[in-house]
């Protein structure tokens, strides 16, 4: 999130859209409920009508998936109004700079400049894009050049308004089958906030990543928040719901293929030296921008000394392991390779693959291709003991399986990061019960296994594992397993002097040279010589602070305790808010008040988007993979095989595996209706912790499948019918539930119905709870992301 | 007597307790004026946040400081400025994640082609798989690419997760992973 729960109670306008918020983020919606008491308006566009929808002022119905075109349009009602916010747009965002004029769209074939095919289905062809024409022209000095009255015909503005132009309300309708009166009303009541003085913010959440156009979708929003003038406002921004308690945190410590902590890249096998990774460190010649990414050698030196303390960060940094160039190593890839005999070993830790990945039954094939696994998990679930589930003969397994007993949150100290950046700090209430350890004991431990049989045998290149820092993770004169030392790995996290041992203030004191460490430079600042920061409780703020409850001495907020990210974007050029009645910052003469700002600099010294070379909001996105501009492409299963906006039907540039490609349905008339999943708020995630959660299974005993009346009808299906949802990738049994909450959509001179189900459940337990919706999602996924598309899917129901 | 906020919440949870059961004919508030001292004399309060959703809503976990040293009761915390004290259905059922015989609390282990877990020790079960870990390595470690470029990895092992675990096992997590060459790493935030 770019603000923070409390925040959403500043909105004028509130959309809720690929979320849930009443059901999924309960108490978010104190929040939303407080904008609604004090007039801001809530709008819910959901395939389903939810309880979220059951307390907006406005509900427009639409069909998974068809988010970029209901955006889009909303994109050119505000262009062909006049309701943008002009200073805000000519000032903080890219929409002046003139584009290179080799940069081109195709609006008939539906690709951008730069299309390399590489293959070619019914509908579409596949690829990928040599973005070389996605630049901007630039002046002598090596800046872009600039239009301020943007109507130079190659101004992001013009180029944008001219993409839009084909989101007709007729053509947006066709293919999201939302009445046109009510995409309208939402069209006008959602830009009523690109006043000066008004903010409106969006709640979105895996019913936006989830899809092959996902990055797309939730950039069409971040655009018309620009549009808008609403990022960087109280009640504003671009507000992510994330699923899990620490999803926010585990993304910044880069549990991922792609980064190292804090948003760093994945060293390459083409940058062989610390010189040569930091010779690709973000630059710009324009002396008003900010890059703060041009900190990034600091940052990266500051790890590398963290992680091996006693090594000079340029030798530390070949025990890095580096990605070849262009190879992808993410999640649907990992599956498929292991499904493919790769992998010897593979860890599962706080994790059920077999339940929340996408086409879970070839994740549960793959895992008996392994040697051995490591299951770490609180309850038994369809991971762990993947050997014996349906259909499965345990004698033909060979996978070794280990499965560890962790402690539960309560039973330990630490701190998890919410969607708004609060890093919150944990205290341990019960001890671990029976063989129950923190899983940071079991790590470590496993790790000096690991070591000690380095040290005793040799083996392939050792010092990466006799190297790793040791001093900064366990306690003195501690055995297993109480050695893991939270307090001091969180001290190393946020960063000291290795001269001096002092904690550092925060990033600003990190250096090049090694003579810092810091495992996390977003945490800098969270546990400095005043002590821990992530555990203060001090609710006092002043009068500005509390007016739009920034409660900026309870916990720490990254980055350097900034609770709204952008906020320069708030004041205009000298510094007076936009909106005074909430305002974030104010310059008062001589300093910035409220909020923390985007850096120290008096207004106007430096451009408001600080992490961006130029500086500036980008509504032209050179660095997506599948175009600068979003476009509507229909999901990689789909009822139709052709779309109104062009003649690629896919998005070119999706993420698939060719041979899986004949399990896909397109225009498939055994598999017509489109599937998509959710959650419901008495479960959470795969279940693996409240299906065993006796009150919460009670409440929710088994998987549902929702199906609008006129399909109940079509089928002879009734609320209370075991029902059968399937498709060529799987099969999941239901309880139906036949409710007005779902309609029919007409779409493209059809009549469409939509089946939704959970992947909350799993064959573990409860025995007749059904399994997860995931037996049915596709491993396709988003090309800059790659992101499974879990949301859209196409399946037929049958009773049972 | 001034009453903060939560003495207030306290009484006037007991009061509605009483009025609810009046028609039963026995008087209760006795019994729930000591189940209101067992959870402050007899139990130790500790805060924490909740282990679900991303919204980070802060908890009064109470730990049995008498006997079995246990949680014995999970709620709300009203200090705390983002749920004041509310908790959804999940949250209201925390302690039952907690406090649950279904929980794993013992080392299982499956031997290839069997069909059943046998209880195992943890140095036993952690020294096999660092040795695991150490053959894997050993054995699938690529020091050069298809390319002659120098990579340093671990091309048979891989990792998922965890978002459920705190930002510093994190941190250490991938720190370990990254040592031992790992780089197909992913986790909750990829799905």
């Amino acid at each position: 999130m770019t603000n923070h729960y409390n925040d959403l109670m500043n909105s004028d306008c509130i959309l809720m859209m690929g979320a849930n918020p009443a059901e999924c983020h309960p108490i978010s919606f104190k929040w939303v409920m407080k904008a609604k008491g004090k007039g801001g308006k809530i709008l819910s566009v959901d395939p389903r009508y939810t309880r979220s929808s059951s307390k907006a002022d406005l509900y427009v119905p639409m069909r998974s998936g068809t988010d970029i075109a209901i955006l889009g349009g909303m994109i050119k009602y505000i262009m062909d109004n006049n309701l943008y916010f002009e200073e805000y747009v000519k000032n903080y965002t890219n929409a002046s700079f003139l584009v290179n004029p080799d940069y081109d769209f195709d609006p008939e074939k539906g690709l951008f400049s730069g299309f390399q095919k590489e293959s070619e289905a019914d509908f579409a062809v596949f690829g990928s894009y040599d973005r070389d024409t996605w630049t901007f022209q630039m002046d002598d000095d090596g800046i872009p050049k600039k239009d301020p009255t943007l109507q130079d015909p190659n101004c992001v503005y013009q180029l944008m308004k001219k993409h839009f132009e084909r989101y007709t309300l007729d053509r947006v309708s066709e293919t999201s089958g939302s009445p046109k009166d009510k995409l309208e009303e939402f069209y006008k009541m959602y830009s009523e906030t690109g006043a000066p003085d008004k903010a409106g913010t969006i709640m979105y959440a895996m019913g936006w990543t989830q899809h092959t156009v996902g990055a797309q979708i939730i950039r069409t929003m971040a655009m018309i928040q620009l549009l808008l003038g609403n990022v960087g406002m109280a009640g504003g921004g671009v507000n992510a719901l994330r699923g899990t308690s620490n999803v926010q945190g585990s993304t910044d410590q880069a549990l991922l293929f792609h980064i190292i902590p804090a948003y760093m890249p994945t060293p390459r096998a083409n940058l062989p030296t610390l010189d040569d990774y930091n010779a690709t460190t973000p630059t710009t010649n324009d002396p008003k921008s900010a890059n703060w990414w041009q900190n990034r050698p600091k940052y990266i030196a500051s790890l590398l000394k963290a992680m091996y303390p006693d090594a000079d960060p340029k030798d530390s940094y070949n025990w890095m392991p580096k990605l070849d160039e262009g190879q992808n190593a993410s999640w649907l890839v990992l599956f498929d390779h292991m499904h493919q005999g790769k992998f010897k070993g593979f860890f599962a830790w706080g994790m059920n693959p077999a339940a929340s990945g996408a086409n879970a039954s070839k994740t549960r094939e793959a895992l008996s291709k392994l040697d051995w696994m490591v299951s770490v998990n609180v309850f038994d679930n369809e991971t762990a003991s993947f050997w014996k589930g349906p259909d499965v003969d345990p004698g033909r397994v060979k996978t070794e399986v280990f499965v560890l007993p962790p402690a539960v949150f309560c039973e330990k100290e630490g701190s998890v990061s919410n969607s708004g950046r609060w890093i919150q700090w944990r205290y341990q209430g019960p001890k671990p019960p029976g063989q129950c350890v923190r899983d940071g004991d079991i790590m470590l431990e496993l790790f000096s296994r690991v070591r000690a049989l380095y040290e005793k045998d040799g083996g392939v290149f050792p010092e990466p594992i006799l190297n790793l820092n040791q001093k900064d993770i366990a306690k003195e004169g501690k055995q297993f397993p109480e050695r893991f030392d939270v307090q001091k790995v969180a001290k190393l996290m946020s960063g000291y002097d290795v001269n001096t041992g002092k904690q550092v203030a925060n990033f600003t004191q990190l250096k090049d040279d090694g003579s810092t460490a810091c495992g996390n430079w977003l945490h800098s600042g969270a546990w400095t010589e005043d002590g821990n920061m992530m555990a203060r409780r001090d609710k006092d703020q002043t009068d500005m602070q509390a007016n739009i409850g920034l409660f900026p001495n309870w916990s720490f907020a990254w980055p350097v305790n900034r609770r709204v990210l952008y906020n320069r974007a708030s004041v205009d050029q000298d510094g007076q808010p936009y909106a005074p009645d909430k305002a974030v910052i104010k310059w008062d003469g001589d300093k910035w008040v409220g909020d923390v700002p985007d850096g120290g600099w008096p207004p106007s010294e430096r451009h408001p988007f600080i992490m961006r070379p130029e500086g500036f909001g980008q509504f032209f996105g050179p660095g997506m993979a599948d175009g600068p501009f979003p476009e509507h492409y229909e999901s990689m299963e789909c009822p139709f095989e052709e779309q109104p906006f062009s003649k690629q039907l896919h998005s070119p540039t999706a993420l698939f595996f060719e041979e899986e490609l004949e399990k896909h349905a397109v225009c498939d008339p055994r598999h017509p209706f489109v599937g998509t999943s959710y959650r419901v708020c008495e479960h959470w995630q795969t279940g693996i912790m409240t299906r065993w959660v006796p009150w919460l299974l009670e409440t929710m005993p088994q998987n549902i499948a929702e199906i609008d009346p006129e399909l109940g009808r079509l089928r002879e299906i009734k609320s209370g019918d075991r029902v059968i949802v399937e498709n060529l990738r799987g099969q999941i049994e239901c309880i139906a539930i036949v409710t007005p909450r779902l309609q029919p959509l007409k779409t493209m001179g059809q009549t469409l119905h939509q089946v939704g189900t959970t992947w909350h459940f799993g064959w573990v337990h409860p025995k007749d709870g059904g399994d997860s919706a995931n037996l049915l999602t596709p491993s396709v996924g988003d090309p800059n992301t790659f992101i499974p598309e879990t949301k859209t899917f196409m399946v037929n129901i049958r009773k049972k | 007597m001034k009453l903060g906020r939560r003495e207030f919440i306290k009484l006037s949870a007991t009061a509605t307790a009483v009025t609810a059961f009046a028609g039963l004919g026995m008087n209760l508030q006795p019994t729930t004026a000591k189940a209101q001292l067992l959870k402050i004399h007899w139990a130790k309060e500790t805060t924490s946040i909740c282990c679900y959703c991303s919204v980070g809503c802060g908890v009064l976990v109470h730990t049995d400081k008498s006997s079995t040293g246990r949680c014995i009761n999970i709620e709300g915390d009203p200090d705390h400025p983002i749920n004041e004290g509310a908790l959804c259905a999940k949250g209201a059922a925390l302690y039952q994640v907690a406090e649950n015989e279904n929980r794993i609390t013992k080392v299982l282990y499956r031997a290839p082609y069997t069909d059943k877990y046998v209880e195992a020790p943890w140095g036993w079960a952690l020294q096999r798989i660092a040795e695991k870990v150490k053959e894997a390595r050993d054995e699938t470690f690529v020091q050069q690419n298809a390319n002659g470029q120098v990579v340093n990895r671990t091309d048979g092992i891989a990792h998922v997760g965890s978002a459920e675990i705190e930002n510093e096992e994190n941190w250490y997590l991938q720190a370990m992973q990254r040592a031992m060459g790992l780089v197909y790493i992913e986790h909750q935030a990829r799905i």
